[in-house]
């Protein structure tokens, strides 16, 4: 009966339950997959291929992450990163239509995509022996595709009905999106990766042209394949596929990119949401630095183990406390994730519990950050994040859709799937008093953004009569 | 090149070798049955203990009784707290999970198999599966909670849609009991109706345990005794009515969201149903497979009305519910509700053609190793032939299955089995035409 703590997940052509539930585990620095058996490549063309190999089953998945996300988006043209990672599906002159989805599912496939702040991604797990048919597709699809105008005007109302259904229609995810907009004010993590409604509206066949022709190539691209392979013999593959495909002069490489560096905040900020709904709710988001040079950087780490401190297990102190000993939340929780393009955040929320109000919860977690600035963490709580740490990499092992996600995610933000080792060692290496002192700098006012949901009655005007001939 | 791939495609599947899973079977001296997979492949152990203790085994005075013993059994057992007990989980990295539906409560752990860790956890999965306290406090706390989120899922379209469907699917019967019950119902529960309820049924006679992973044959027997040995060791074998086919209704709730959320359903499938297969196939091909379904193409692709549109079975002890769900903007919700109605129409009158039921079955038998490419998957696998007592070779004898079934199968079953006009309907969020 635990509300899922709020995170921003990416946002997908279309995800059945089971995955969704896959996705909500963090896919931070939590469970890190050791580089053993793993193995890259580069072509002629620019396009990295990273293979890491898994032999326990005769599977494989094949991911292809593009570095072009919804950070890279101007305005008047949000979502449109994630517009065209669903106008992918609509076919190329050598595979028409939805045949790229009858080929793979009838192939005994599974496929999928999804687009973040920093990325969009492809993916297909089917039997090893089908690798050839995921290659030769996905490539096919990176320079061949087919826009029309007829296809993207019903897309682009699949996508509308996208917003609807998972922002629009949440109250949570209304919070969210509102808070992101304030905390950041110039920064492009500012807009929802589903795009404002609006510019969904007025989104054209060209923008998501313009899109295409401007991200998708070789060089801006990463290819990562998990599975019961021979490596050597992936790189054949992708060298016959991707090989002959030019590469795009135009890309820049992410480290010359605009760096848009959002200016400091200046003072706290407060907004509140009405929205439909039963139960208050607030969100807090306070602006904390990513992982930029894993074998350097501290800071990143520190901010991993205080939200494994504050909420890493059901024994964390947001749960024990403000849940069960002072009964003022229902739910409360605490995340970060370091891995990110652009800057990071610290987020804290909390549900009031019956008889509480937002103004409870928050001055209840509140204090459990100055108790943090003032006492510190125990060594007991640092070990018990850390066994955490060290199990959750050997649990991840167990999935090669994660292990694939965690190469993908690493390498398209411009990080290496060999720094796995050294995040797993450096959090290892987090003493309490560093969790004290990012505490201490980071989660202060001057940083802080808070949001809080009003709920709203259900109210609803007289409802329309219902057509004569639909009643059964 | 891409055509001629796809032709020879077609006799790809039957050259496959599906490996029989090399399941272990045996009855533990506290009389668990017992289903084991041995594999060093990852130092993991996974474990899930289940019975027969899910939502049906409620009453409408009793609702939720089943799922807050469940949620319950890990906040306080064996003589330790719950905060003892997260922390003595959370210090060997393992982690407690669980599976909640109409006929069956289930209990997962997974750790590491080094010694100290496994040993750590499973001393305290024993106590939370057996020794279970069910404290006052932590119960009242926690119905608080329950309440809340109930109240919270009552505003929301595509709960207050479930909830109305299964109600006008199941009238009376106890599948149409909400899991987590109701306002009413959890705020009276107490201390002994969670005592009685563990007592009753989490009994060693009923329960399944399922091992996989990183020991021995020894090993895992002495797990599963440990787990079950103090358990009461009656049989109870719950028996569920039958199901009956509801009255058809369409019911059309006012909300303020946007989007409305249209459901269908009529009984569907049980575990061990003859018209199992057909029925399975012949989903995939109306609305389980994906992107290749009729209503994906329908509603989603040709027209652009709905994000997501789905249907599927969920096959139960008795006969689970037969779904469609789609969300559409509440001004289209008629033009969506007439289509999928046309789509099953439609395919319930002319069933498959003979390509839409080869590709089905290529997609369905040429995935199954991506069904079983982990431990986790294995694992729920385990639990679900332990539970329904289905054969070891459950697994080879799907493909089998699937790969005989006919065109004139899946019409007939599906004919047999589900009545377009006869299903429940329920449409959340409606036009607003007041002030037009």
């Amino acid at each position: 009966m635990t509300y899922p703590c709020f995170r921003f997940l990416p946002t997908c052509r279309f995800l059945p339950a089971s995955l969704w539930a896959a996705l909500i585990i963090p896919i931070s620095l939590f469970s890190p997959a050791a580089p053993a058996s793993t193995h890259e490549f580069i072509l002629g063309n620019g396009l990295r291929l990273i293979v890491k190999e898994d032999h326990r089953s005769p599977v494989v998945i094949s991911q292809i992450w593009y570095k072009a996300g919804s950070i890279d988006e101007v305005n008047g043209r949000t979502g449109v990163a994630h517009v065209l990672e669903h106008m992918m599906f609509k076919g190329t002159k050598k595979v028409p239509g939805g045949e790229f989805s009858r080929l793979i599912a009838a192939a005994g496939g599974r496929e999928n995509a999804f687009t973040g702040q920093d990325y969009t991604a492809y993916f297909q797990q089917l039997h090893k022996s089908r690798l050839p048919l995921a290659m030769e597709l996905e490539s096919d699809r990176m320079r061949n595709l087919v826009l029309t105008e007829e296809e993207f005007s019903k897309e682009i109302k699949v996508v509308m009905e996208e917003r609807r259904l998972r922002t629009d229609d949440q109250a949570r995810s209304l919070v969210h999106e509102t808070l992101m907009a304030t905390s950041y004010q110039s920064h492009p993590y500012r807009h929802p990766v589903i795009g404002w409604m609006n510019d969904l509206q007025n989104m054209t066949v060209e923008d998501a042209r313009q899109w295409y022709e401007r991200w998708y190539a070789p060089n801006n691209a990463v290819l990562v394949v998990v599975g019961d392979v021979v490596p050597r013999q992936v790189f054949d593959l992708a060298r016959k596929y991707y090989g002959q495909i030019k590469k795009a002069k135009s890309i820049l490489p992410l480290d010359q990119r605009k760096p848009q560096i959002e200016p400091k905040q200046l003072g706290i900020k407060r907004l509140t949401v009405k929205a439909p709904a039963q139960l208050p709710y607030v969100a807090m988001a306070y602006h904390a630095p990513s992982l930029r040079k894993p074998e350097k950087d501290w800071e990143p780490y520190a901010l991993e183990m205080l939200a494994g401190v504050l909420d890493g297990n059901e024994s964390a102190r947001l749960n024990k406390v403000l849940v069960r000993e002072q009964r003022v939340a229902s739910a409360a929780g605490a995340s970060y994730d370091s891995t990110a393009r652009g800057p990071a955040a610290f987020y804290l929320d909390g549900t009031p519990s019956e008889g509480k109000t937002v103004v409870d919860v928050e001055a209840a977690l509140r204090a459990e950050i100055e108790r943090l600035v003032r006492e510190g963490v125990t060594e007991e709580e640092l070990a018990r994040v850390k066994a955490q740490v060290v199990a959750g990499h050997v649990f991840q092992l167990d999935s090669m859709f994660f292990q694939a996600m965690q190469i993908g995610q690493l390498e398209s933000i411009g990080l290496s799937y060999r720094d796995v080792d050294i995040i797993l060692r450096k959090l290892q290496a987090v003493t309490p008093e560093q969790v004290r002192d990012v505490a201490k700098k980071y989660l202060k006012d001057d940083n802080l953004t808070i949001a809080v949901l009003d709920p709203q009655p259900l109210e609803q005007k007289a409802p329309a009569a219902v057509p004569a001939g639909l009643r059964h | 090149m891409l055509r001629h791939l796809f032709f020879l495609l077609l006799g790809f599947y039957s050259q496959w070798a599906y490996a029989t899973l090399p399941i272990q079977h045996w009855q533990a001296a506290s009389g668990a049955r017992v289903y084991f997979i041995e594999s060093r492949d990852l130092p993991i152990l996974d474990v899930s203990v289940d019975f027969s203790a899910g939502s049906s085994t409620d009453t409408p005075d009793k609702s939720g009784r089943a799922g807050m013993a469940l949620h319950l059994v890990n906040l306080g057992a064996g003589g330790l707290t719950e905060d003892q007990l997260t922390k003595g989980f959370a210090d060997v990295g393992a982690q407690l999970g669980a599976h909640f539906d109409q006929d069956r409560a289930g209990i997962t752990l997974r750790t590491l198999s080094s010694a100290r860790e496994r040993n750590r956890a499973l001393e305290l999965f024993g106590k939370v599966i057996q020794h279970p306290e069910f404290p006052e406090y932590v119960l009242e706390r926690e119905k608080a909670r329950v309440i809340a989120g109930l109240k919270e899922a009552d505003t929301k379209p595509g709960n207050i849609a479930d909830r109305s469907l299964m109600k006008m699917l199941y009238g009376t019967h106890p599948y149409g009991l909400r899991g987590s019950g109701e306002i009413e119902s959890v705020s009276k529960l107490g201390r002994q109706d969670l005592i009685d309820f563990h007592r009753f049924l989490y009994t060693s006679g009923d329960a399944v345990v399922s091992i996989m992973g990183d020991v021995s044959r020894d090993e895992a027997a002495a797990i599963a005794e440990s787990l079950t040995r103090d358990l009461s060791r009656e049989r109870r074998g719950q028996s569920i009515p039958e199901v009956t086919p509801p009255a058809p209704d369409t019911q059309r709730i006012a909300h303020p969201a946007t989007q409305s959320h249209i459901q269908l359903a009529y009984p569907g499938l049980k575990r061990d149903d003859p018209d199992y297969f057909p029925l399975i196939v012949g989903n995939h091909i109306l609305g389980g497979g994906g992107f290749t379904s009729r209503l994906m193409e329908e509603i989603r692709q040709k027209r652009g009305l709905a994000y997501s549109v789905h249907s599927s079975f969920t096959p139960l002890k008795e006969e689970g519910p037969f779904e469609i769900a789609l969300q559409t903007q509440k001004e289209q919700s008629e033009e969506a509700l007439s289509i999928t109605r046309k789509v099953l129409a439609d395919f319930i009158a002319g069933g498959p053609t003979e390509k839409e039921l080869i590709e089905a079955k290529k997609n369905i038998i040429g995935s199954f190793p991506l069904r079983i490419d982990s431990n986790k998957k294995i694992l729920g696998y385990l639990a679900m032939i332990g539970f329904y007592d289905l054969p070891l070779t459950y697994l080879n004898d799907y493909v089998k299955a699937v790969s005989k079934v006919t065109i004139s199968q899946v019409t007939q079953a599906f004919q047999r089995r589900i009545n377009p006009s006869g299903m429940v309907t329920v449409v959340v969020g409606l036009p607003d035409t007041s002030g037009k």
